[in-house]
């Protein structure tokens, strides 16, 4: 009995069937803002060393960071950074098994999408 | 008609015994990772836009360098390890195994890059 109808199961609904939800779009901004978190992260990593290497290697990598092109990226990372962390902190709350249910997990949904707001405004404003 | 057995055929596929070690160092990295971000984001956030003896001088600080080096150590090693479940889940057969290689190496490449421009600021 072990090789019944296997492999020729229906599958269960996948993502199309889904109508996007606040708890499945959250999720999924934590995957991109936590990859895209890439592209400032190797900038940072030029600055560094070209910082280490002379002052005109620096100049270069100075004018990209703090360039409109720098502005931009910097400032969308800034976003996602704020986002990503409050996000991870989301999931530390939900590993000990607390906030799993529907209304909680969407009201910590709108805290991670309102929090990164707030908290990029501030960074902003402070640096 | 095979003769496999439903035991037969479970068996091996359960735990590796290692399964675990991921999620345990990305919860680590991660908490790092919540100490570690506000620090950078401001101290290193200030300092950009300073002429270059403003930067190479507020990184021979102790403070500072050791911030960005640990934020840069720990946020590549949460990079390579969050990136290869993305790999993972849209990817199978050589091509993931590229990809998880291609991402480890820039990871690690990027780190070591990093660490030794902070490095070589605060010495």
């Amino acid at each position: 009995m072990a090789d019944v109808n296997r492999g020729n199961r229906p599958l269960s609904p996948h993502l199309s069937i889904y109508r996007p939800q606040l708890t499945s779009i959250t999720s999924i901004l934590t995957r991109i803002t936590g990859n895209a978190l890439i592209v400032a992260a190797l900038l940072i990593v030029w600055w560094f060393v070209a910082a280490s290497v002379s002052a005109e290697a620096f100049a270069t990598a100075d004018a990209v960071l703090t360039g409109w092109f720098g502005d931009l990226v910097l400032f969308l990372s800034v976003l996602a950074l704020w986002y990503h962390s409050l996000a991870g902190l989301r999931h530390l709350y939900w590993d000990t098994g607390r906030g799993m249910d529907i209304e909680t997990a969407e009201k910590l949904g709108w805290a991670c999408i309102g929090g990164s707001v707030v908290l990029t405004v501030l960074t902003v404003l402070v640096v | 008609m095979t003769f496999m057995t439903d035991r037969k055929r479970a068996v091996g596929l359960g735990s590796a015994k290692s399964g675990t070690a991921h999620h345990w160092q990305m919860t680590l990295s991660s908490v790092g990772l919540l100490i570690l971000v506000p620090l950078f984001v401001f101290t290193f956030g200030p300092i950009l836009g300073g002429s270059w003896e403003e930067v190479t001088a507020y990184y021979a600080q102790p403070l500072p360098a050791v911030i960005a080096g640990l934020t840069l150590a720990v946020g590549f090693l949460h990079f390579r390890n969050g990136c290869q479940v993305l790999i993972e889940d849209y990817t199978d057969g050589v091509a993931r195994k590229a990809l998880i290689v291609a991402v480890t190496c820039l990871s690690w490449g990027a780190a070591a890059l990093g660490l030794l421009g902070i490095v070589r600021l605060a010495l």
